[in-house]
């Protein structure tokens, strides 16, 4: 087995055992991406060998020193281009945040970094996180290691497909409608958005933030469990951080899901739902209840209002936070201009790309005088109802189980002519922003093309513990977690 | 909902934003386009609905006012397109 097909926290395992120095990993890294980076495009920065080396040093001798760090001291990792590094540039994909060089690191970050993460580097990723194939980024898109004309989902694509390649152990992405779950089911890794509030945003470069969240992008249900115990917990410099209560997560991987209840929303099942994508997640059900699970469906009716919810709430929030953006404080600044309103007005058409601006407009409408009420207002009242329909559900289901996305990964090119279809691909995975609970993508299959498919597990909030169980023991049961774009490539030579 | 091209003009000056015609035209379309489609949540019975902003019900505590180091003026200048040593610079706006 190479080196790059161990999960985390096997690599962990070994570098604990002192049987791989932390330098080793970063080389075997650093060779990966050496490799990679030109076929694919998972990262819009790459740090350079020797700061990565020096990292790794750095770990090698804080463990020499007796320093306890963590299971995954030494592992390197990357993190999505929305979170901001202290001194290494954090664009966000975009043209308008070229040259910011963050003076702090995210809470999230600085977290890693104490606990002996070595960074190579900053993942592309659609446009301010816009986006559902990683298209969007000003840096040129992500290609999806499975088969590279196809996107590798979005907005945190380069995460995915990092992982998927091989060129780093896990992945940290953010996920305001889907974007951790849905590339990691494009692209066959397991993805983790976890409970609102979970992990600070401090540091984040906001998009909707009372959607936004941080979470772990990794081979393995275990892996997700291990980097989020490092990540999460209530953060002085985010009053929305929680106190999770979770005591240890690993440690709740028991495998044992005698008499879990789990509900399959028939509504997830219906129209627009790819063949072959249904019977991968129907499938997956059937492995939980070889393992004592009572799978139930149930009606679930407010998906039909899901996406129109979320994409109202969304974009208003947006707007707000992307008012900063405006060439005086940090970024890029248009030439030419005449008065501050110019200025304004020339840097932002410039800087922004186009579904960012078609975002902007649609909050700024939605918000605006005459609108407010049947769209913004409307959208927070049916917001409380989704959220009603999960209590409800979360009474008489331990866990529910849905489709990540619709179909599997797109053709490069093929979303981008048509932005509603592109909103509507997002169902199944925006609800849960809008109600705050953890979901899991996990691989489940693979369609005729050979590209993955992944299957949601739903938990209620701060259910994070029950969720990764029930991944985890999927995943003691099938191996589509452990297959690999380099391992079919190589069986087809 | 019928979207026109004037109602694109008033939100993009809200927005600071100046397409150019045609990226006004094509916004145009899809803007429709999207709120067309949004317009299934008027089938939903709102009424006597608290609007939701925040999901958890969090609520306001109190920490004692202690003086902590904000970010450093040179750093957070150093990112600024156009600043001296103390301030970030924009064209005059007040004659």
């Amino acid at each position: 087995m190479e080196l790059w097909e161990y999960t985390a926290l096997e690599l962990g395992g070994l570098i604990q055992k002192g049987e791989l120095s932390p330098t080793q990993a970063a080389q075997a890294a650093l060779d990966r991406m050496a490799a990679e980076q030109d076929r694919n495009n998972a990262f819009v920065t790459c740090l350079d060998g020797e700061a990565v080396l020096a990292q790794a040093a750095d770990v090698e001798k804080r463990l020499a020193a007796g320093e306890k760090l963590s299971p995954l001291a030494g592992v390197p990792m990357a993190l999505k281009d929305n979170i901001c590094t202290k001194g290494v540039r954090t664009t966000c994909a975009s043209k308008i945040l070229g040259d910011f060089t963050p003076p702090y690191d995210a809470t999230a970050a600085e977290k890693l970094k104490a606990a002996g993460g070595v960074l190579l580097g900053k993942l592309n990723m659609d446009e301010f996180a816009m986006g559902s194939t990683s298209e969007t980024s000003y840096y040129g898109p992500t290609r999806n290691p499975w088969d590279l004309d196809h996107a590798p989902g979005g907005s945190s694509g380069g995460a995915a497909a990092a992982v998927a390649a091989g060129e780093c152990w896990y992945a940290i992405g953010s996920d305001t409608g889907g974007s951790i779950r849905q590339p990691a089911s494009y692209c066959g890794v397991t993805g983790l958005k976890p409970t609102y509030g979970s992990v600070s945003r401090y540091g984040l470069i906001a998009y909707a933030s009372s959607l936004d969240q941080l979470g772990p992008l990794a081979r393995s249900a275990d892996d997700c469990a291990a980097v989020l115990e490092l990540m999460a917990g209530r953060d002085r410099r985010d009053g929305t951080s929680l106190d999770n209560g979770w005591g240890s997560l690993t440690a709740s991987l028991t495998g044992d899901l005698k008499g879990l209840r789990v509900g399959l929303p028939a509504d997830c099942f219906g129209e627009g739902l790819d063949e072959e994508v249904r019977a991968a997640v129907l499938a997956a059900a059937e492995v939980l209840k070889a393992r004592g699970a009572v799978v139930e469906e149930f009606s679930f009716p407010m998906m039909k209002y899901v996406v129109p919810t979320y994409y109202i709430i969304a974009a208003a929030e947006a707007i707000s936070n992307l008012s900063r953006f405006d060439g005086v404080k940090y970024g890029w600044r248009a030439e030419g201009y005449e008065d501050l309103t110019d200025l304004y007005e020339k840097t932002r058409t410039q800087g922004f790309g186009a579904e960012v601006k078609r975002r902007i407009l649609l909050g700024t409408f939605v918000l605006s005088a005459g609108y407010y009420d049947a769209y913004y207002k409307k959208a927070l009242q049916v917001k409380a109802l989704i959220k009603g329909a999960y209590d409800e559900a979360f009474e008489k289901y331990d866990l529910l189980l849905t489709p990540v996305a619709p179909t599997t990964a797109p053709r490069l090119g093929e979303s981008l002519g048509d932005p509603l279809k592109m909103y509507l691909s997002d169902i199944y995975t925006v609800p849960l922003n809008l109600a705050g609970l953890p979901g899991l993508s996990m691989p489940c299959g693979f369609d005729g093309q050979g590209l993955p498919i992944g299957a949601q597990l739903i938990g209620p909030a701060l259910g994070e513990a029950k969720v990764l169980n029930a991944a985890h023991t999927f995943q003691l049961d099938t191996d589509y977690h452990r297959q690999s774009p380099a391992r079919k490539e190589a069986q087809a030579k | 909902m019928k979207i026109t091209e004037e109602m694109v003009d008033y939100v993009s000056i809200l927005s600071r934003l100046k397409l150019p015609q045609e990226e006004k035209e094509r916004m145009t379309g899809e803007l429709e386009q999207i709120l067309v489609y949004m317009d299934v949540l008027d089938g939903l019975d709102t009424s006597g609905v608290e609007p939701m902003s925040h999901v958890f019900p969090l609520k306001n505590v109190l920490r004692p006012d202690e003086v902590v180091p904000s970010g450093d003026r040179a750093a957070l200048l150093a990112n600024a397109p156009v600043p001296d040593e103390e301030a970030f610079l924009v064209p005059k706006t007040v004659e």
